[in-house]
């Protein structure tokens, strides 16, 4: 804690309130109805195709909006005092969270399409699913799923009610209890992510198993959050909504994570994939023999290029870590490859339910939608709220900060 | 460029971060350039007071890295998959994959060493051992709890007094002034030093050897050598003839071997014919393989003029009528199976070269005893390639 008069924390943020452009709420709810409107129409022709589309985008979403409550909570966590005049926009990106619940329900009432351990005529004729039926089984699903999804609003509620709440009071007993609370989300994160993946993606190739999987997605998300922010956080720093006292020095902290997450996921994601080829077991190896066949071949290896080489030798040097043009670059480079990984995650377990993949316009008619809705919650709570945490106590050594 | 030949610099000593920040921000703006300040551990902003670039350093890191990446991928590429090719776990020669793990550990480890090593070569200047701030009490407190700034004699700009009273401005405590050590050089191969490196040497080695030698030998480290298994050499109590290493079951074949279906065939004759078609590659190794294993004992025309003759049962002629008229099948069986004192050479000569040497024979026979034709042959060769038939 910095030094405090009178009980009070010293504020010298320099921040003033400033209104964001009234179109950017306007872009983020047009985006959002076009995606709507696109997405039922697509579910309209081919429900079972819009299925597989409409989880593509939920997990990018999931992604976005848990990994950047993840970014808070690690905040609170580490006693980071760098992030802190950022931590505002994490907030914001992950206001999405409460939404997981309303946002699944289509899926839940079309597992049918997604998962083929729903059909019980499928899971009587296959041993390895009459074994698994104690864990894949549609009441025990759900529960689970919705239990996650409440979990993670409440923790949302939480943390984000107490963080506005010390902008008005300056409490700093305030971070204390969003340091507790924080740390047990951190615990039932690592839980909770890693069912969410098992559940929803790598449920669709039944058979198969890997006991990494939760931390692939848990660096996918960490990393598309952070491109967010970054995203989010140099676009505002650089027009003047943040204060002035935000320099270079800051955005290498985020370019740093970028760049640590890429080699995060490339670490994990060849881990996973090694283990599998090198023992080459039949109940393991079809999942990657799924991606690795058609046109997948290709996209497997457009992942290991764009979603490691290009991000990786873009944010070795330190200057373009301190440039807040390259970042930008970074952050939608970064955004646009992880809808590709969770394309990846998802499409290809298609053939486990007897489809026959092919690109279809249906998979960019969510993404439209997802984007509008983070465009759409961050300018509404911009209105609302500060854009920086004038109340943290660490601000003042947030802002002071310097390599 | 000393205005004072033995002072190295002034130096003065500051009690808090912002304090040295700011000493270092106005040592710069008096356009001081050689100046340095030392502090328990990195300061954040001190780059950026200091006026510093970043360090070229990161560049030797890149460089290496890269370097050793594609080194070693180069190197376990030749090692496996060329120089001495090696199936493992049913994967191809060159199986990336695999070669990940050990590219990332060497591109790390490269990369950290040369970065290490170029950092005391270029920065520290090693061997030079003898800078002027060692030993000084400045340098004790600044490896503790003060932060310290030095402005160097060396600055154009420098005055002994000016220096002084602008770190007192400043609020430097201590000032002190540094002065080159008398001794220029401080050997770096001290007797303590070498005596540390001759025990340190002596410990880890009798170390390892002990580990090695001895502990792996005692329980509970020695479980590998006490395994359930036949060792090659070894008595067995299990088998009727004691031995633990078994022959292979009566008529295991070799894999990639086919084994020679006319053994106890004399003449061949019939059942075998030459595959092989002169051509002057094949002829070459018939030569190659004749010179190395028949010429010693049928002489190098093959008309039994050796350096054996009248020492040994010598090889004879492949030049009579007999051996003439042998067919190629037969020849290629004498080869295999041997005849009379003539070892079989079928360890050392393959299939296709036992064909090869038949194919050399041929040709040398031809040459013994040549047809008519073959002169008007080898007239038309010549003129065709423009040569004069006399030569």
């Amino acid at each position: 804690m910095p030094q405090t008069e009178s009980g009070k924390p010293v504020v010298e943020s320099g921040y003033v309130k400033k209104e964001l452009p009234k179109n950017i709420g306007t872009i983020g709810m047009s985006l959002l109805v076009l995606g709507i409107i696109l997405g039922t129409a697509s579910y309209l022709i081919d429900p079972a195709r819009a299925s597989f589309s409409y989880l593509t985008s939920f997990v990018f979403l999931v992604c976005i909006g848990i990994g950047s409550l993840f970014l808070v909570s690690l905040e609170y966590a580490a006693g980071a005092v760098w992030s802190v005049p950022f931590r505002r926009i994490s907030e914001f990106l992950s206001a999405s969270v409460p939404f997981f619940l309303i946002l699944a329900l289509p899926l839940f009432f079309n597992m049918h399409n997604l998962f083929i351990w729903t059909n019980p005529a499928a899971v009587a004729g296959d041993a390895v699913l009459r074994q698994r039926a104690t864990y894949l089984n549609i009441p025990f699903f759900i529960i689970r799923d919705v239990l996650i999804f409440v979990i993670w609003a409440i923790f949302y509620y939480v943390l984000i009610k107490n963080s506005r709440k010390q902008d008005l009071t300056l409490d700093q007993s305030i971070t204390t209890r969003n340091i507790k609370f924080s740390i047990a989300f951190i615990v039932i994160f690592a839980f909770s992510i890693s069912i969410f993946s098992f559940d929803w993606m790598m449920s669709m190739t039944p058979h198969w198993f890997s006991t990494i999987f939760g931390v692939y997605l848990f660096s996918d998300a960490v990393w598309v959050a952070l491109a967010f922010t970054t995203f989010a956080a140099v676009t505002l720093a650089e027009r003047g909504y943040l204060t002035s006292k935000i320099k270079k020095d800051h955005y290498y902290s985020l370019g740093t994570l970028m760049f640590a997450f890429t080699v995060f996921w490339a670490y994990i994601a060849f881990a996973q994939y090694m283990l599998q080829w090198y023992a080459n077991l039949p109940e393991e190896i079809v999942y990657f023999q799924q991606r690795w066949t058609g046109v997948w071949k290709i996209i497997s290896l457009a992942l290991v290029i764009t979603h490691f080489i290009v991000p990786f030798l873009l944010l070795i040097p330190r200057s373009s870590k301190t440039n807040p043009k390259i970042l930008k670059f970074a952050a939608i480079w970064i955004i646009a490859v992880q809808f590709l990984d969770s394309y990846w995650l998802v499409m290809p377990s298609m053939v486990d339910n007897g489809l026959t993949f092919h690109i279809s316009w249906m998979d960019f008619t969510f993404p439209i939608a997802v984007i509008g809705l983070i465009i759409y919650l961050f300018s509404l709570l911009a209105k609302k709220n500060n854009l920086l945490a004038i109340g943290d106590p660490k601000l003042k050594r947030g802002l002071d900060f310097r390599l | 460029m000393h205005n004072d030949k033995n002072l190295f610099g002034v130096a003065a000593l500051f009690d808090t971060p912002d304090e040295i920040i700011n000493a270092a921000k106005k040592v710069k703006s008096s356009g001081f350039k050689y100046y340095d300040v030392n502090t328990p551990y990195p300061l954040h902003g001190m780059d950026d007071a200091m006026g510093l670039k970043s360090s070229k350093m990161g560049y030797v890191t890149l460089f290496a890295g890269f370097a050793a990446a594609a080194f070693i991928l180069f190197f376990m590429w030749w090692t496996i998959a060329i120089s001495y090719p090696l199936v493992i776990g049913g994967k191809p020669f060159f199986a990336l994959p695999a070669f990940v793990p050990i590219t990332f550990e060497f591109t790390v480890l490269t990369a950290v060493l040369s970065t290490v090593f170029g950092m005391i070569a270029v920065v520290f200047n090693l061997p030079f051992n003898s800078h002027p701030l060692h030993d000084t009490n400045y340098m004790k407190k600044v490896s503790s709890d003060k932060y310290g700034l030095v402005i160097e004699a060396a600055d154009e700009l420098f005055e002994e007094d000016k220096a002084v009273s602008l770190l007192k401005d400043l609020g430097g405590k201590d000032i002190e002034k540094i002065y080159y050590p008398e001794k220029e050089e401080h050997k770096i191969f001290q007797p303590r030093f070498l005596v540390f490196l001759a025990v340190v040497a002596i410990l880890t080695a009798g170390g390892t050897y002990v580990t090695l030698n001895k502990f792996m030998y005692l329980p509970p480290f020695d479980f590998m050598l006490n395994q359930n298994k036949g060792l090659a050499q070894a008595k067995s109590t299990f088998f009727y003839d004691e031995r633990e290493m078994r022959t292979p079951v009566e008529g295991t074949v070799a894999r990639h071997f086919i084994p020679y279906a006319y053994q106890s065939q004399a003449d061949t004759t019939e059942v075998l014919a030459d595959p092989l078609l002169p051509t002057q590659k094949i002829l070459k190794l018939g030569q190659e393989k004749f010179l190395t294993f028949c010429s010693p004992c049928h002489g190098d025309y093959g008309d039994g003029n050796s350096r054996l003759m009248g020492q040994f049962p010598a090889g004879p002629t492949l030049h009579s009528d007999r051996v003439t008229g042998f067919s190629d099948g037969r020849i290629y069986n004498i080869i295999t199976n041997g005849q009379n004192v003539m070892p079989s050479y079928a360890r050392q000569i393959t299939r296709e070269q036992r064909w090869a040497i038949i194919n050399y024979i041929r040709v040398l026979q031809r040459a013994q005893n040549p047809k008519p034709s073959d002169f008007t042959d080898i007239k038309e060769i010549n003129k065709e390639s423009g040569q004069n038939a006399s030569n």
